[in-house]
């Protein structure tokens, strides 16, 4: 029965969450034109101000990033639900927690690298400077993994409602405002012109945190979700 | 006492045993509840800077520490009721979720009516009050999650695993909350040595938080009392007791 180790069951699962995404690129596409979307619309409401926007840019970018990831979210386990695959997860000789890490490390791929890439274009639009786009970066690379694991819980335990949607931002949005104090901090202490090192420590342990935890929280709510 | 918690596990028992223990919870409430205002509001002199616009920290106070001890109470139980299965757990768990909710709004609202004269202003965006708006929506999280879901186990056991995972984020939201911008004053009672606070202020507040405690017990007593009935609805004690009344 158990003939598939554990971790080979983590690499076929990523593969075909992964395929699944590919198949299907404007879903990837949506949230990453939707980030765009709101931190461009922040100049345009705001004013064009330079001091101002390098001011707020941090923010901007941050908070439109905590919005595409929650959008993203609702896909993770939704089809898997509908057509009963995750059903046959749930029953799978393999922890619940791997497998759910396998889920959520496809989804961060698809939705935080994107997300990821797009940033410097965007600090640049905020005139944001070289020093603070890269701290933009290393801030959005450690505090994305986070913003997916915890919205993993969130979405395990709304996949079988009907408005799942806005009671997930409910649950997952003030869990994630520690993120958001922390990234936007490093960014802006970098473009005054601090060294950050206790930010990047922090999220860094919020990372590891969330990486050993969330996993189990999830593969928990998903019990209680199909029961 | 293991046999007295094992009898409390059992819903009937529960719900005679706490019918009986409200009354009695209501009067201690009281008689903590009207010493604490007179005490607090006639007796306690007013305060050199703030005159008498600090009297309003004998309910601001209390309520502020309510908000965190239900949580945890709410928490607490909804592991109970998780890991051992037990269903009296879990209805108490759900029933302190709209009480907790009301306790740290009443906290952010007096804190704001506060504020004013003291700040100058309705809201900043300080730790304390940050880290207490940021707990109102966990609570708000629980409730709604709570109410989404048909089926009423399932739903105590998804509202208990969120309250679990945002008892883990309390100490990390505060904190982050508390480097991030701070003007909030520090905590004045909890220095045990030496309370920086003067002993005619401090017995009113006490007793106000006591009363607070009781009137929190007797609350939730009620709404589980509520709670147990309806589960149980279709059970033979339910019936008999619906029908005596009838």
């Amino acid at each position: 029965m158990n003939s598939l180790s554990s971790s080979r069951a983590f690499g076929l699962l990523l593969r075909r969450d992964l395929l699944l995404a590919f198949r299907r690129r404007s879903e990837i596409a949506n949230p990453l034109i939707f980030f765009v979307l709101i931190t461009s619309l922040f100049p345009l409401g705001i004013g064009a101000d330079n001091s101002m926007l390098r001011a707020i840019g941090p923010g901007v970018i941050w908070v439109a990033a905590l919005l595409a990831s929650l959008l993203s979210l609702d896909g993770m386990f939704r089809s898997d639900f509908e057509d009963g695959s995750l059903e046959q997860f749930m029953l799978s000789a393999h922890p619940v927690s791997i497998l759910v890490m396998a889920k959520v490390f496809a989804h961060w791929l698809v939705t935080g690298v994107p997300l990821l890439a797009v940033s410097p274009l965007l600090g640049v639009l905020l005139v944001i400077p070289a020093e603070g786009i890269a701290m933009l970066m290393l801030t959005l690379l450690l505090g994305t993994p986070v913003l997916s694991l915890i919205g993993a819980v969130g979405v395990a335990l709304t996949v079988g409602l009907r408005q799942g949607g806005i009671i997930l931002s409910l649950l997952v949005l003030p869990l994630y405002v520690p993120v958001l104090i922390f990234a936007t901090n490093a960014v802006g202490t970098t473009i005054a012109g601090i060294p950050v090192t206790a930010q990047i420590y922090i999220l860094s342990a919020m990372l590891v945190l969330a990486v050993s935890l969330a996993p189990l929280a999830t593969a928990a709510s998903l019990r209680v979700s199909l029961s | 006492m293991i046999h007295f918690f094992h009898q409390m596990s059992s819903p009937r028992y529960f719900y005679d045993f706490a019918g009986r223990l409200v009354p009695w919870l209501v009067i201690a409430c009281v008689l903590c509840l009207i010493p604490g205002l007179y005490l607090g509001l006639v007796e306690a002199p007013p305060d050199y800077q703030q005159g008498d616009s600090y009297r309003i920290i004998f309910i601001h106070v209390p309520a502020a520490w309510m908000s965190l001890f239900i949580y945890m109470v709410m928490a607490g139980s909804g592991a109970i009721g998780l890991i051992w299965r037990i269903k009296l757990a879990e209805v108490i768990s759900i029933a302190s979720a709209p009480i907790g909710a009301s306790f740290t709004f009443l906290a952010l609202a007096t804190g704001s009516l506060w504020g004013k004269p003291m700040w100058g202003a309705w809201w900043v965006w300080d730790a304390r009050l940050t880290s207490e708006l940021l707990l109102l929506f966990l609570y708000l999280g629980v409730m709604s999650l709570y109410n989404a879901i048909e089926d009423r186990r399932t739903a105590s056991r998804a509202a208990a695993i969120l309250a679990i995972v945002g008892v883990v984020n309390i100490p990390i939201i505060h904190y982050s909350v508390e480097w991030w911008n701070t003007l909030h004053q520090g905590p004045t009672v909890t220095k045990l040595d030496k309370p920086s606070i003067h002993l005619s202020m401090l017995i009113p507040l006490l007793l106000m938080a006591a009363a607070f405690k009781l009137y929190y017990a007797f609350l939730v007593l009620m709404r589980a009392r509520c709670e147990v009935l309806r589960r149980e609805k279709n059970s033979r004690w339910v019936k008999d007791l619906v029908g005596q009344a009838s």
